[in-house]
């Protein structure tokens, strides 16, 4: 079983790397860190309708001199590609952290086509894509893509592995 | 058809960003960011080139993290249709210092002017009104237009201005991204190390 408490470093690391803004379309594998988004009163959590809007965000938060980091599942990167060209273009920092679904145990084949696609379309709109599969190192990949994105720059995902959040059980 | 605008754009993007002071400007592509460099270029204008719908959530993140300004989104009918679920978003948000302008001639104007919903049964500050928004309002003629000006600088308001359809001259400001972000983020002291 996964470690229980990697959320919560997770979290502890987007808190280092200053972000103040989360912008997020639900998963469950993100539900601890929206959970402490919200409790956090020095954090701006916002929920948005479709992925993209949250690009757009953060776009905003680095023209007025804070960070923002996008939570969404493998789906929702289909919803973001011609929105990358703005942190692209504009040579700003851009951190999304994305939970895969369709490729771990997946039940629901609808899925695992975008589950399937994201990595490489990712790189293809010109995303830096990064994996974590194992509960003992996604604090840090998150902490290294979070200074690789507002350090340089650049528009980094960090992949959560479907082995690392768990297969969603639809009969239990 | 409610294709009724009359307004000219370059008067009403003037009026509304006359003395600008420090109001933190946000445009979506195509001919409001044309429409507000025509009005007088500056480094706190953010002129939206593409990324289509995403001029309001631009907005919206821009003032959460400036709280103590104000932001100005000047976006026209197809781009604000595009990025629609942003009205309920930034409602949900519940920003005191976002107020979205839509310049509103229910038209594409930069690919021929096919219509755009706004044309027919759409109303985007009846959808805005719906989404939670508290302050809407629709301004057609240019008093309308002058009053909305200190209120967009004042509330969290969404206002739609009906224009005509006539396509102006172009007047182009920069496009290079990298550049617009350097300058708005060094003109508002921003830039750290």
């Amino acid at each position: 079983m996964p470690s229980p408490d990697w959320p919560s470093s997770v979290y502890a690391a987007l808190k280092d790397a200053r972000v103040t803004q989360i912008g997020y379309v639900p998963d469950a594998g993100h539900a601890a860190l929206i959970d402490a988004a919200h409790a956090d009163p020095a954090m701006n959590a916002v929920v948005l309708t479709t992925e993209e809007e949250g690009i757009a965000m953060a776009a905003g938060a680095w023209l007025g001199g804070t960070r923002a980091v996008l939570l969404m599942q493998s789906s929702g990167v289909g919803n973001c590609i011609n929105m990358l060209s703005l942190p692209i273009n504009c040579r700003m920092p851009f951190l999304t952290l994305v939970t895969m679904r369709g490729e771990w145990g997946e039940f629901n084949p609808w899925q695992v086509p975008m589950g399937a696609a994201t990595p490489t379309v990712l790189t293809a709109a010109g995303v830096h894509v990064h994996r974590a599969d194992h509960p003992d190192d996604v604090a840090e990949t998150v902490a290294a893509c979070a200074a690789l994105a507002f350090d340089s720059a650049v528009s980094v995902a960090v992949l959560f592995g479907q082995r690392l959040i768990g297969s969603k059980v639809f009969v239990k | 058809m409610r294709n009724d605008g009359t307004l000219d754009r370059r008067a009403v993007a003037a009026a509304l960003l006359a003395d600008p002071g420090d109001l933190l400007v946000i445009t979506g592509l195509g001919a409001p960011t044309y429409d507000a460099a025509a009005a007088g270029e500056r480094a706190l204008n953010f002129y939206l080139w593409g990324a289509m719908g995403g001029a309001a959530m631009t907005g919206l993140g821009l003032a959460l993290a400036q709280p103590r300004r104000r932001v100005l989104v000047l976006t026209g009918d197809g781009e604000m249709l595009m990025g629609m679920g942003a009205l309920a978003t930034i409602a949900a948000a519940g920003v005191p210092n976002l107020a979205v302008a839509v310049l509103d001639n229910a038209r594409y104007g930069e690919t021929g002017a096919q219509h755009s919903h706004t044309a027919g049964a759409t109303d985007l500050a009846a959808v805005a009104a719906a989404c939670g928004w508290a302050a809407t309002t629709t301004a057609r003629d240019m008093d309308e237009v002058a009053a909305l000006r200190p209120r967009l600088r004042a509330e969290a308001l969404f206002a739609v201005i009906r224009i005509a359809p006539d396509e102006k001259p172009r007047h182009l400001p920069p496009r290079d991204g990298a550049y617009l972000a350097d300058r708005f983020r060094r003109a508002l002291g921003v830039v750290d190390s």
